[in-house]
């Protein structure tokens, strides 16, 4: 006879198979709680997952706006895979994103009537620059000063946000904007060209493809990423190696910086065309939870990325054909999350039914 | 500068500052224990949407009271399953729950922004804050239960050994630093602002996890940091008020700059912060079974 509960044992190595299908079962059972909310709610769940996750993606225009929407999160989702890979809990994403599409779009006003081939190449190096920068602030003060990044960097979001609210509703405000806290638009040659005739997936599709098979050869290719990945899993074996801990931080950091600007600037130079208060539904909070769904592993946060893109389409679908506020979308998003990390158990343990007999 | 003046700024920075003086403290219980909640904002927002409406639909101040800290029980209580059970990353699992939060606050209380409310006197939660203080600081340093949680957070392999309940203290105290989360959301939305709005506690949360680190896990310094915090708060507010020629966005950031300036001032000391740092911090107790 066995006992009716499973027990806990540790295993001797983790197992890569559940490693695959770990985020497969999150998301499973993301969708039978999602389904029992709904029935909750009063609505039929087949129709409403059906709205949430299949009519947002029906048309060739939903397609591209899954593209849209999964740019950004990929893009600042493998960046913070630098950092996660080490244990560097950069959590100010949204900030550095913010910061990124300031020093970005600050060119595009600054050289609002100017039509040429290197305004776009510049924004976009600004942008990584202005990223970089707002990362750096966090991995100086933990390597300097011992301060604990994960409160520095989430107070840095707020900053940057209010230094971007100022901006817009003062000198940045565009003279002829009627007193609208926006910029002026940027010029055509400001912004990222679109991949097809009425869509709005841009270049920066192609920004973000190419990053991610950058990094994909820094983790598996380069001393870098093998550093990254030896100090995350034992700070001691990296110490011993004669790993430099306190570059380790700055690269990450900047790194992770550098890729959430760009996805700021792409997001203000693709869809918007020009500054103004809220220029991201919380796409650096997000991406936290595209890369840890995507396992740090460059394919994984592709796909991640899709997937929690499709929550952003759902829930404004659900607004508009059910009238479920479109907040839904982070409660599946944090679901998602909280399924993740608990079956991340069957990684490192196995369950096992004891012999009482 | 006359006497009304100054009580009256003084009777501000009281009601500005007791929501982190709850959080605060909540959430140095349960880090006392070991266990690092990062969600503190989420907690909060579900304590001040649920509190909001239950005094919408019954009326009843203790109801909406009650309720709240329940609903702070039961996000607390998902933490701690996962994190104690399935041993999942503290951090991660943290966030989770604030992201999660942020999402079933803003759903649940989507009908009711703009619905006005009597708001509550705050004094009573005033007062009530100075004296969970001092009865937290008495529970850890005079009672033998106090001790045995300090001894869970600083090594857990220790105390299991001596036979206590790892996993059942490390449970109570996140629930304790739930329903004080709870309990600050809540008066947020209805003593301190009487009103519904989303992401109404505005980064609290994330002030009260630094407090604990500024507090260098001591609760009677919890006091002292929380009034720090709320004093460049109100006082960013006045100037605003003043109308200086100063763009108003750079008072607004003051709190959260002051946060971080705070911050590495007590963090740059290294050896402060490993001596006064529970030792057990984030590190997952697993019995083997």
């Amino acid at each position: 006879m066995n006992s009716l509960f499973p027990s806990i044992v540790s295993r001797s190595q983790s197992s890569g198979l559940m490693n695959f299908f770990v985020p497969i079962i999150s998301i499973v059972l993301t969708l039978i709680t999602g389904s029992i909310i709904f029935v909750l709610l009063g609505f039929d769940p087949v129709y409403a997952l059906y709205t949430f996750f299949i009519s947002p993606i029906s048309s060739t225009y939903g397609i591209s706006e899954l593209f849209v929407k999964a740019t950004p999160l990929a893009l600042i989702a493998i960046g913070l895979s630098y950092c996660f890979k080490n244990n560097i809990y950069n959590i100010g994403a949204e900030g550095q994103l913010t910061m990124g599409a300031i020093f970005g779009g600050g060119i595009g006003i600054l050289f609002h009537d100017t039509n040429a081939f290197w305004l776009l190449p510049l924004m976009i190096f600004a942008g990584a620059i202005g990223g970089a920068l707002w990362g750096l602030v966090p991995a100086i003060l933990k390597t300097k000063f011992n301060t604990n990044e994960i409160l520095t960097s989430l107070m840095l979001v707020y900053v940057a946000l209010f230094i971007l609210d100022y901006l817009v509703v003062g000198p940045w405000k565009d003279p002829f904007g009627y007193s609208f806290p926006k910029s002026r638009p940027f010029s055509e040659s400001g912004r990222m060209p679109l991949l097809f005739d009425g869509l709005r997936v841009h270049f920066g599709l192609i920004i973000t493809l190419f990053l991610i098979f950058v990094s994909w050869f820094i983790f598996s290719k380069t001393i870098f990423g093998f550093q990254l990945k030896v100090s995350g899993y034992s700070p001691k074996a990296a110490r011993y190696a004669g790993f430099n801990q306190t570059t380790l931080v700055f690269f990450a950091f900047a790194i992770c910086g550098a890729f959430a600007g760009i996805a700021g600037l792409a997001e203000v130079s693709g869809p918007i065309g020009l500054l103004y208060r809220d220029i991201s539904p919380n796409y650096g909070f997000t991406a936290i939870i595209v890369a840890f769904l995507g396992r740090l592993h460059p394919i994984g946060i592709i796909f991640a990325s899709l997937v929690i893109a499709l929550t952003y389409l759902g829930a404004e679908d659900a607004q508009l054909f059910l009238q479920i506020p479109s907040a839904v979308g982070f409660i599946f998003q944090g679901l998602v999350l909280f399924y993740l990390l608990g079956a991340e158990l069957l990684i490192n343990y196995k369950l096992t039914y004891k012999k009482l007999l | 500068m006359n006497l009304d003046l100054i009580l009256g700024i003084l009777q501000i920075v009281l009601i500005a500052t007791t929501p982190l003086v709850f959080a605060g403290i909540g959430e140095l219980v349960t880090e006392k224990s070991g266990v690092l909640n990062l969600g503190v904002e989420g907690m909060m927002l579900v304590g001040a949407v649920s509190a909001f409406i239950i005094l919408v639909i019954t009326g009843s101040y203790f109801l909406a009271f009650f309720v709240s800290i329940l609903s702070g029980i039961i996000m607390s209580g998902l933490f701690a399953f996962l994190v104690l059970f399935l041993m999942s990353n503290q951090i991660a699992t943290g966030l989770a729950l604030t992201i999660f939060g942020i999402g079933l606050s803003s759903m649940l209380g989507k009908q009711y922004i703009g619905t006005p409310i009597d708001g509550l006197s705050p004094w009573f939660f005033v007062i009530f804050s100075f004296l969970i203080v001092f009865l937290v600081s008495y529970f850890f340093y005079k009672t033998k239960v106090g001790l045995i949680l300090r001894a869970v957070g600083e090594s857990h392999n220790s105390a299991h050994a001596l036979g206590y309940s790892v996993i059942k203290i490390r449970f109570l105290s996140i629930l304790f630093g739930g329903s004080m989360c709870a309990l600050a959301g809540s008066y947020i939305s209805i003593c301190y602002a009487p009103m519904w709005q989303e992401g109404m506690t505005a980064g609290r949360g994330w002030i009260a996890l630094a407090l604990v680190v500024f507090a260098t896990w001591k609760p009677e310094r919890v006091l002292i940091g929380a009034y720090i915090f709320g004093g460049v708060t109100i006082l960013q507010m006045n100037l605003q008020a003043l109308g200086l020629r100063f763009p108003g966005q750079f008072f607004s950031m003051a709190p959260y700059v002051a946060t971080i300036i705070v911050l590495v001032l007590i963090s740059s000391n290294k050896l402060r912060i490993k001596l006064s740092a529970p030792a057990s911090l984030t590190i997952p107790f697993y019995k083997g079974r």
